[in-house]
């Protein structure tokens, strides 16, 4: 199939982007959206063109690293899947495509498609995770009886990939259901319950401090997260802080 | 204890609460408005209890004003610090995709709201202020159903009322469900509580739409 794209380009960090429109010809439906992105980038160096910058890293939707806001919805029209999932069948032949990088304050552009999510490490780094005494006694994790439904519940959601959809979806740019998911992985184990005060506040402080936006429960994000985080954590986290913010 | 005040949580909490608040007001209204299409007498009495009662003219007005000011307030201060997280817009962005257009827009539904309370306040506040407190005029517990049904003989009016209360149920559809989620109540109760929400976004508007119909109607 033949198509055309729509596609961001921003030089640096600084410059002013702007859409620009390029034709890609012979697209397979069984590629990937990363694979069409490669086969226009071949096809803009033997052109003599610059290349189109775009973030990848695994193409097996695990990693996070792919970030593409396609046609107005992040990761494409597919649900619970990345954009290196997304594959090519999902268009049709003539079909005009608009790409750009996922869009926020907290998220700056590095360049064309490519933006610089390190907000999400430093809300990380700002509590999540529980400090374990790696001394030689330590006690193994499966030897601490906790509830299935508990258990099932912080897997689902410490399988956030930190991707950033849910960010890019959200019409206030807000970052509540990777924090808190990040905050329930550890507020449903025994071995969260701590840190789980300073926890809570260091990272909701963090991700005020970073510039997202506030959430308003639209549940955009639930529905475009790649990984199916529930709203539920956000739930979870607003308890969380308020229980918190009253131990001072 | 600082964040409790600033944060985006305490902030979302606080919107939620007063919201709520806010609900529990308009049920109130809305069942004192109702008797009006039954009795003009039950209307009369209520509405004359209510604005000889102390308590409620000098303590819960105050408290329902500095909730409505509140609310408003909070919600701009959120909306502009919402635009300000994304300083680039999207050249194409598909809201519909995922979220309803209830939820996207509550700014709008809200401002709609705002100036509905303008011509409300306008319409029965500032005459009743005036009326008890600037022209000191005697008690008449009669008064307040012939008032009522004066104000909807004006067909602008009353289509006026009909918009907003539109756009009030718009406004509740995602706003009272959405408060729940706000303060940390989301588990096996959740469904039901987000239907009894969704139901009384439309049954109180639709109830004050009635309320306003029939006195254009019935005059």
């Amino acid at each position: 199939m033949n198509l055309t794209l729509k596609i961001w380009r921003q030089q640096d960090a600084t410059a002013t982007g702007k859409i620009v429109d390029y034709r890609v010809t012979g697209i397979e439906g069984d590629m990937s959206f990363l694979e069409m992105l490669d086969v226009l980038n071949e096809q803009l160096i033997h052109k003599g063109e610059e290349p189109v910058v775009f973030d990848h890293d695994c193409r097996e939707g695990i990693c996070g690293m792919c970030s593409l806001q396609i046609n107005g919805e992040p990761h494409g029209p597919d649900r619970g899947v990345t954009t290196c999932q997304l594959h090519m069948r999902k268009f049709k032949d003539g079909d005009t495509i608009y790409i750009e990088p996922f869009r926020a304050k907290a998220f700056p552009v590095v360049k064309d498609l490519m933006v610089d999510r390190s907000a999400f490490d430093r809300i990380q780094h700002a509590g999540g995770y529980v400090s374990v005494n790696t001394s030689g006694n330590t006690i193994d994790a499966n030897a601490i009886p906790i509830n299935k439904d508990d258990a099932d519940d912080a897997f689902a959601a410490a399988t956030c990939i930190g991707c950033g959809a849910c960010v890019a979806a959200c019409k206030n740019a807000s970052a509540m259901l990777f924090t808190s998911a990040k905050v329930s992985q550890y507020a449903l184990l025994p071995q969260g319950q701590v840190e789980a005060t300073d926890r809570v506040l260091a990272m909701v402080n963090q991700m005020d401090e970073e510039g997202f936006g506030n959430c308003t429960n639209t549940g955009a994000c639930e529905i475009e997260c790649p990984k199916g985080i529930s709203l539920e954590n956000i739930a979870r986290m607003n308890r969380e802080y308020l229980k918190a913010s009253a131990k001072g | 204890m600082g964040g409790l005040i600033t944060s985006s949580i305490a902030r979302k909490v606080a919107m939620a609460l007063s919201g709520l608040f806010l609900v529990f007001f308009l049920l109130q209204h809305f069942t004192i408005n109702f008797t009006s299409l039954f009795s003009a007498e039950v209307f009369n009495e209520i509405s004359h209890f209510m604005g000889r009662n102390p308590v409620v003219q000098f303590v819960l007005q105050p408290v329902l004003i500095f909730g409505v000011v509140f609310h408003f307030i909070m919600g701009f201060i959120l909306e502009l610090k919402n635009r300000s997280a994304r300083s680039v817009k999207y050249a194409k962005y598909d809201g519909g995709a995922n979220a309803s257009w209830m939820s996207r827009n509550m700014i709008l539904s809200g401002l709609v709201i705002l100036a509905f309370l303008g011509l409300h306040f306008y319409d029965f506040w500032v005459p009743e202020i005036a009326y008890k407190y600037i022209n000191h005029l005697p008690e008449d517990a009669t008064r307040y159903y012939g008032e009522l049904a004066h104000k909807f003989e004006s067909p602008v009016r009353t289509l006026l009322y009909v918009i907003s209360f539109v756009f009030l149920g718009l406004h509740l559809w995602h706003g009272f469900a959405s408060s729940f989620q706000s303060v940390g109540f989301n588990n096996k109760f959740s469904v039901a509580a987000t239907k009894f929400a969704k139901a009384f976004s439309i049954v109180i508007p639709l109830g004050f739409i009635i309320v306003a119909v029939f006195h254009f109607f019935n005059h």
